[in-house]
């Protein structure tokens, strides 16, 4: 054994070197050609960054498309997810309270078209998509506030709608954060 | 959902056209054959010099054994010991993260090198960038390398002539660092970070979000360490949500490139025995066998998910996208419990969903997948635990018709059942002894869901809670039922062991067995032989894993998934 144990430590040494430097700084250099430099693609509002793309946050006030529910509250620190499980009865009431509320702020919605993310939390909470089913059940509440039109926030719905990858793999999937981003710019 | 199903059928084509041509690529590298990659020759003899190694010694079983454990000893107090002061490392560490407590080091540490990556702790609270690449990063790379390597040299026992020559351990390990695992992990490295997958050392940012809430988004140099999380069975995300993270996973095209990583090396090893061995229908029954039991392990917890949540169904609403609850919109459900099948049968146990959330009979699925831990299996140690699997079949098959055990014209004697009995017995005794003690002290300790505080999902759920935890350690796999408060002294020790028994006894055995039938005369098949090479031994060895494994898991499915299904 004594004989294995110091080309072990210089082997282990080498590739310390090989992996957990060259490789990381390899990859950076390489990122630094990606559309955010490798430090993620922001969005902007008048020159300030309000988020990253593809880190969801929390929208709950009527005026905006609402997130899906998030067991973090999309703390962007600390994701994770409820881990509840499907029989938990403390979980289900949760659900129950969240259809509630649902139906409260959405008057008109049938109980039966709720699509079940709207009332379920993702696995990272922080979700950044919808389904435009989704997006668009709440249409109707989003212009009444706003005044505007169902048609016109309809169109909206699709135009930032990204279908699935090659048009085979995927779901079909709305950014929320892009999605309110615009929606604010509506006239 | 059908256009879905046609997507994941596209992808598992795209997996196994791929893992043909590398299976072959790996043959050519471990028989040192010419091959793609012969410039890096320079830099490895450049290795061996300043390592003062001999690449070309032969090595018998005991010196092949002698030097992967040495070597794993010197890793795991590498980890054990920067992760134990990774707060007082002033390289790569503006995050003010404090050091691990030295239960939590360790069980970090052996969950690493044991490639199963547990994660009792939070990527985004528990670890330093530094300790996130010259630790993890480091450990995903080494992990994998030996259990490739060990793979290797058991299928180098297997081959016809006789001798006692395994290769040379070190040579096994930087070929599969530098000429497999490196190369294949910038390539995939490359495909993430152009897809927005972070790669930056700068500190978390606090923004305001349009709604005017303040956060603080976390984000680092995490496109390196994803390929070979998934490349190497490892599993260990860069966050605590893993794969379900947007930042590590952005959308469907790394979905699908995550997936590959998964399936790709598991599948071509399977490739690689048979060109390696020249018995390409061997190759080609392991891989069947190694499909068909995925497949029925797969579809149903697809189906299971996209029936939904019945308590969900029962308020009524729409729950036509499947059960949603831990899971993303941009995969959605039947991609997710694809995902989720993938990554059982392959202990690289990365979730793009939480299994805890899972509806009861998935999680049964679940822990048969990941206790079997054969169909593909972990990179290299699949074939290990089929290998065992096949030892016993050949064993059982030849008693029934009263002929001489025989595997590839090698004689499987006492010793080699011996050995094959005493690694199929040691996994169900870790996992479920394991398990009993958690329960036992959980049943008697006074007011535990206050005291203790272990489970938030009770009953026959959180019963499978634990077991799911200790069978996830005992095969390498490390996913989790996530709601487990695992971060107590008494989770970091007790799966630790679990995990080091769980790692080597199954690496050692199989590799002994090869070490032993190497030594042996090649006996040419003749009718008194039970032919292995044949489908019908294929499905006799179906019947013998499922048989094994129903016998010493089936009691522990009835009161934990079972019972849950069956009170839902």
């Amino acid at each position: 054994m004594k004989n294995h144990i110091f080309p072990a430590i210089r082997l282990t040494l080498i590739l310390l070197v090989i992996v957990s430097v060259i490789y990381p700084l390899l990859v950076a250099g390489i990122g630094r050609l990606a559309p955010g430099e490798g430090k993620g693609e922001t969005v902007s509002v008048n020159g300030k960054v309000v988020g990253y793309a593809l880190v969801g946050q929390k929208f709950t006030e009527d005026r905006y498309f609402n997130s899906r529910p998030s067991a973090v509250e999309y703390n962007a620190a600390g994701s994770a997810g409820s881990n509840k499980g499907p029989s938990n009865p403390d979980y289900l009431k949760v659900v129950q309270a969240r259809i509630d509320t649902f139906l409260v702020h959405n008057p008109g919605v049938q109980k039966a078209d709720i699509p079940t993310e709207l009332v379920t939390a993702s696995g990272s909470g922080l979700d950044p998509d919808l389904s435009p089913v989704a997006a668009k059940i709440q249409i109707a509440r989003i212009a009444r506030i706003r005044g505007l039109s169902a048609d016109q926030l309809d169109k909206l719905v699709d135009d930032y709608t990204k279908g699935p990858l090659l048009g085979l793999f995927g779901p079909s999937t709305v950014n929320v954060l892009k999605l309110n981003v615009a929606l604010d710019q509506l006239k | 959902m059908s256009s879905q199903l046609i997507g994941i059928a596209l992808i598992f084509g795209v997996a196994i056209a791929l893992a043909i041509p590398i299976g072959r690529y790996l043959s050519r590298v471990y028989k040192g054959d010419p091959s793609l990659l012969d410039f890096l020759a320079p830099l490895e003899r450049l290795i061996y010099r300043i390592c003062r190694i001999n690449p070309g010694e032969p090595m018998n079983w005991r010196t092949y054994l002698g030097t992967m454990l040495a070597i794993n000893g010197v890793w795991l107090i590498w980890g054990f010991v920067m992760l134990l002061i990774q707060a007082d490392v002033p390289l790569w560490n503006q995050l003010n993260i404090p050091s691990m407590e030295w239960t939590l080091a360790l069980n970090t540490a052996i969950s690493f090198l044991t490639s199963t990556n547990l994660q009792h702790y939070s990527g985004e609270t528990g670890a330093t960038y530094f300790s996130q690449m010259a630790v993890f990063t480091f450990l995903q790379f080494v992990s994998a390398g030996t259990s490739l390597a060990t793979g290797v040299a058991l299928v180098r026992g297997l081959q016809a002539q006789s001798g006692t020559n395994l290769g040379n351990f070190y040579n096994d390990l930087l070929k599969s660092c530098t000429r497999v695992l490196l190369t294949l992990s910038i390539v995939i490295g490359i495909m993430l970070i152009l897809s927005d997958v972070p790669m930056t050392f700068n500190p978390y940012e606090s923004i305001v979000t349009l709604q005017g809430d303040s956060v603080t988004v976390a984000r680092g140099p995490v496109a390196a360490l994803l390929p070979i999380k998934h490349l190497g069975s490892n599993g260990g995300g860069f966050f605590g949500p893993n794969t379900a993270h947007p930042m590590e996973n952005p959308g469907f095209f790394t979905f699908v490139v995550n997936l590959l990583g998964v399936l790709l090396l598991p599948m071509a090893f399977v490739v690689f025995i048979g060109y390696f061995l020249n018995r390409r229908k061997f190759a080609t029954i392991l891989f069947a066998v190694m499909t068909g039991c995925f497949l029925a392990l797969a579809i149903p917890i697809m189906m299971q998910e996209m029936g939904g949540n019945v308590a969900i169904n029962a308020m009524g609403i729409d729950q036509t996208a499947g059960s949603m609850e831990g899971k993303e919109v941009r995969f959605g459900t039947l991609n997710s419990a694809f995902y989720c099948g993938v990554n059982i049968v392959i202990p690289a146990g990365t979730l793009v969903s939480l299994h805890d959330s899972y509806t009861p009979l998935s999680g049964l699925f679940m822990l048969v997948g990941m206790q079997l831990d054969a169909f593909y299996g972990g990179l290299g140690t699949g074939f290990m635990y089929m290998f065992i699997y096949i030892v016993i079949a050949i064993f059982i098959g030849s008693l029934m018709i009263g002929r001489t055990p025989e595997l590839l014209g090698k004689k499987v004697g006492i010793r080699e059942m011996q050995i094959a009995s005493s690694v199929i017995v040691a996994q169900p005794l870790l996992y479920l002894g394991a398990t009993a003690v958690a329960a036992g002290i959980y049943t008697q300790t006074p007011d535990a869901a206050n005291t203790l505080k272990w489970l938030s999902n009770t009953g026959y759920h959180g019963f499978t809670t634990m077991l799911y935890e200790y069978v996830s350690s005992a095969a390498g796999n490390g996913s989790g039922f996530e709601a487990l408060a695992d971060n107590t002294p008494f989770w970091n020790l007790s799966t630790a062991v679990v995990m080091l028994l769980g790692r080597f006894i199954p690496i050692i055995g199989p590799v002994v067995i090869g070490g032993l039938l190497l030594e042996k005369q090649f006996i040419p098949q003749s009718s008194g032989t039970l032919p292995t090479e044949s489908y019908t031994f294929g499905f006799f060895l179906v019947a013998v894993i499922f048989i094994i494994g129903a016998l010493c898991f089936f009691p522990a499915l009835a009161i934990g998934p079972i019972a849950d299904y069956l009170t839902q």
